[in-house]
């Protein structure tokens, strides 16, 4: 049985055809093909799914896709301007940040919301707003320094 | 010192603005038209025989468009052709480890796939297993590889047995050495085994053509190996067979092997439809290659001065059901705990070990961790006897150049003095850890590197810019690392150089990308390539100019005239006018590396301040330092990466990873009970490059993926003594195990759970 949604992604209308048991997740990568959003676990630990559900940070494979009808997702694909990248774009690329890239786009969307309700953050409180997004390859040392970064740029804070 | 313009110096990765925008294509990324899922059927035994399996109402249900079993393998029609024959692709007619493949198939959707498996009937019949590696060695345990000898077990009956390697060195008179020790001290280590935990789990995508070419797309870390290992598997030419490069989430070693790439072609053989295959979270724990668990018994003695004076180490690794890798583990990686010291007698002994559990490979400096575990916790015990400063007692042991390794050869410039001082220098400036139950530990590692034969292709462009090929997958910065080396070499700004990974048809043939060896073994044919194309420039301008090729040099982005810097042509100029009528025709270069067997040794020293909850016994990570002699390094900011998440890994290793079995089966294969190190688990990692330049490749580099976890486990060990005052030689480090160690406790027996290693 399939169900018709409307959902705004990236700032774009879109109608689409799901079944009732299909993920979020799915939905954004196999249907939209916004591959963009990644799936590390499948069941809500590792946080690369993450997109933002009307301005939260929520893991897109826990939620089913008849569940955002009417609501607004962003996902990494929708964070830049045209050729002008996100400040937490652009500081995950000066400092380093990006290794092998699979938790990135994750990461970002999570800070992003968080910066969203806390413009300036802490080492910790930093740390612990992405405690639910695994990386394997930084160590976060890079990632933590980029988020802070991004929150003490001007953009940064209004995103 | 040479002023250089680009290598040196960290600019961003290449790859980096694909990977933040996620435009970056990984191997599940890729979804072509017309495209089946297929999944795959496990084993649900540890060890079993399969008596009867029976496809047929699985294929009778609509949707489903292919199948396969052992039968439909062509590879596997005899033996002798395929890797690792004892556990092929799809399993004959025994499983040996619970999450081995029996069948495959593809579906027109996921979900059906699914569904599918459930129809497929397999009649089992459950043999006895051993999953307790020690067990497994006795004259009587169960035989899981009937066919398997333990090779070089001197002196001893060759007949079946589960031990398939065993090595012994020895140098001097253990015993006599010994007898000179004022302190000798005998204990046993335990690590359990622990995953690789790349994020992104396995996929492999696999179109074929209407005249029955193969394409495939899968994580990797060789495309190259992935063509060889499916051609093998399908029995097909290599020219059949094409692999596609993409972004790589993670490997550490856990994607040297493959699964999924020979099902996923197989499939699409059969369906004569691309089929994508993409593994769950639990598939990949259960089913993909972990690090050995280890059982480490190791005998130290040194006099009152602080001098070693024996070691005496028996190594069991616990390899699951695999029998790769043998003999590299014990003798040659394990043997990285022992050669950073200057050992008067010693008696190594290896043994490899199979057992009906997960079957274990390569994870970052495969081996090396566990046995320096082993040794640096032994160590720390040493000096803590003789109440002498750790890293003074390190470096009063620490071979230098000229010394010995313990298979014989001589050291050559080696840079762990230097190391070992840096580290004092740094820990000499900073706050010892204050208040109770904190503590410092310190410890050592050392890897060797090797270099294998590899290739890179240049093509100058028309403006003077450079295109790069190479084949080599990227899964540490490599690419970046080549493209500065380009940019150096010609004296042109990095944006001026393209780089690409091509597929096994368009690239240059490119080595494994392991070993901390991709920036050696491909960078060193980059730099070739440069000379090549600097020549032909050379050559051509030369021509123009009306002088005598050898009367020209290549000198920042011009060809001049020697001793007449005013008569010159630019690079940009020379591309240019090559093309045209009357030009001398287009320019391209091309390197090739040559394997070299030398070793090139990479020391690590790292400290951690750790504080230990009494109530909890959780260990909380208060600062972290870990230095390490990389030779140059061409990016310092990748390098510093590098070095940050092996550290990250190794925290975890000792404090919360580990598989646990049940009957031979993991049960904790979430990221929820398989814990690794979050966000807030670790503190910022300050790390100390040491640019001590190795003597065998271009710019001194020696190799910078796997050294820095090797000494990270002992160092938090060696911490949690310092805090709590007693040695845990056990890992994970857990909060319950901590617990039962300082409240005199024995950690609660559980009869049927068991970790890895008992």
């Amino acid at each position: 049985m399939k169900k018709q949604i409307r959902v705004r992604v990236n700032g774009q209308e879109r109608e689409v055809m799901v079944e009732a048991r299909q993920t979020l997740l799915d939905v954004l990568r196999y249907d939209l093909r916004l591959t963009g959003t990644k799936e590390g676990c499948g069941d809500g630990n590792c946080g690369s799914c993450t997109v933002l559900l009307d301005g939260e940070a929520v893991n897109s494979c826990l939620v089913f896709a008849v569940e955002v009808d009417g609501h607004e997702i962003t996902t990494i694909e929708g964070l830049a301007e045209g050729a002008r990248l996100h400040p937490l774009q652009q500081a995950f690329i000066d400092e380093g940040a990006v290794q092998c890239g699979f938790c990135t786009p994750g990461v970002i969307l999570t800070a992003k919301a968080f910066l969203e309700s806390n413009p300036c953050p802490t080492e910790g409180e930093v740390r612990f707003a992405i405690v639910g997004n695994l990386c394997r390859c930084t160590g976060y040392d890079k990632i933590v320094r980029a988020i802070l970064k991004a929150a003490g740029s001007r953009e940064g804070r209004h995103p | 010192m040479t002023e250089r313009s680009s290598v040196g110096k960290s600019p961003p990765r290449v790859d980096a603005i694909d990977k933040v925008t996620g435009r970056a294509l990984y191997g599940a990324d890729i979804i072509l038209p017309n495209m089946l899922h297929g999944r795959v059927l496990r084993s649900p035994y540890a060890h079993a025989r399969i008596k009867r399996l029976d496809t047929a109402r699985a294929r009778a249900l609509e949707g489903v468009m292919a199948i396969v079993t052992s039968a439909d393998v062509p590879g596997l029609r005899d033996s002798g052709e395929v890797p690792d024959p004892m556990l092929p692709c799809l399993a004959k007619e025994k499983a040996l480890f619970a999450g081995q493949p029996v069948a495959a198939l593809a579906a027109i959707d996921p979900h059906l796939a699914e569904e599918a498996l459930d129809l497929i009937e397999v009649e089992y019949e459950e043999l006895p297993s051993v999953t307790d590696v020690l067990l497994a060695m006795r004259p009587d345990a169960p035989i899981i590889h009937p066919s398997l000898r333990a090779e070089n077990l001197a002196g001893k009956d060759n007949g079946p047995s589960n031990i398939f390697w065993y090595v012994k060195y020895l140098r001097g008179d253990v015993e006599a050495g010994f007898a000179k020790a004022d302190i000798v001290l005998h204990n046993t280590f335990r690590t359990s085994t622990v995953h690789q935990g790349h994020l992104e789990p396995r996929a492999a995508v696999a179109d074929i053509a209407p005249d029955g070419k193969l394409s495939i797309w899968t994580d990797n870390q060789s495309i190259f190996k992935v063509r060889e290992l499916v051609a093998r598997y399908l029995r097909l030419p290599l020219s059949r067979i094409k692999v596609m490069p993409v972004e790589v989430g993670g490997a550490f070693g856990g994607k040297e092997h493959q699964q999924l790439s020979p099902l996923a072609a197989l499939l699409a053989q059969k369906a004569g439809r691309p089929v994508r295959m993409v593994m769950t979270r639990s598939e990949v724990f259960k089913a993909t290659r972990p690090s050995p668990a280890t059982v480490i018994f190791i005998r130290a003695g040194a006099t009152k001065d602080g001098s070693l004076t024996a070691v005496d180490v028996t190594m069991i690794y616990d390899f699951g059901a695999s029998t790769g890798m043998p003999g590299l583990e014990a003798i040659h990686f394990g043997f990285n705990a022992l050669n950073p010291y200057r050992i008067p007698n010693f008696r190594i002994e290896g043994y490899d070990v199979v057992t009906n559990k997960a079957p274990s490979g390569p994870y970052r400096a495969p081996a090396a961790a566990q046995a320096t575990f082993a040794m640096e916790s032994q160590m720390d015990l040493i000096a803590r006897e003789m109440a002498m400063d750790p890293l003074e007692f390190r470096l009063r042991n620490a071979v230098a150049k000229g010394d010995l390794t313990l298979n014989g050869s001589q050291y050559s410039e080696i840079g762990f003095r230097e190391t070992l001082e840096r580290m004092v220098r740094y820990l000499a400036g900073k706050d010892g850890p204050k208040g109770k139950s904190r503590g410092r530990g310190v410890a050592c590692g050392l890897w060797t590197t090797m270099s294998m034969g590899s290739s890179a292709h240049i093509n100058v462009n028309t403006d003077g810019s450079m295109t790069l090929v190479v084949g080599a997958t990227d899964i540490s910065g490599t690419r970046t690392a080549f493209a500065q080396i380009v940019a150096e070499e010609f004296g042109i700004p990095l944006k001026d150089v393209t780089v690409t990974i091509g597929d096994t048809e368009t690239a240059p043939f490119a080595s494994i990308s392991a070993g901390s060896m991709t920036t050696r073994s491909t960078g060193k044919a980059v730099y070739r390539a440069c000379q090549d194309v600097k020549e032909q420039l050379c050559r051509k301008a030369a021509l123009r100019m009306k002088v005598e090729a050898g009367d020209v040099e290549f000198l920042c982005g011009r060809v001049q005239v020697r001793d007449a810097p005013d008569k010159s042509i630019s690079l940009a100029e020379l591309a240019r006018e090559n093309f045209g009528l009357a030009g001398a025709g287009p320019v391209t270069g091309s390197g090739c590396s040559e394997p070299l067997g030398k070793p090139t040794p990479v020391f690590a020293v790292q400290a951690a301040d750790v504080e230990v909850d009494k109530e909890t016994g959780k260990v909380r990570v208060l600062s972290y330092a870990a230095a390490q002699d990389t030779g140059l390094a061409i990016n310092p900011t990748i390098v510093e990466g590098q070095i940050q998440g092996a550290v990250a890994q190794g925290i975890g290793w000792a404090l919360t990873e580990g598989y646990v079995f049940q009957d031979g089966v993991m049960k904790n294969s979430t990221f929820q009970d398989y814990r690794m190190p979050t966000a807030a688990d670790v503190p910022f990692i300050d790390t100390m490059l040491v640019e001590v330049a190795s003597d065998v490749i271009p710019y001194g580099i020696r190799g910078v993926g796997e050294p820095p976890i090797v000494p990270t486990l002992a160092t938090i060990a060696n911490a949690v003594h310092s805090a709590v005052g007693m040695r845990l030689t056990e890992l994970p480090m857990t909060p319950e195990a901590v617990l039962a160690k300082t409240r005199g406790r024995e950690e609660p027996e559980d009869a049927s759970l068991s970790r890895g290693h008992i």
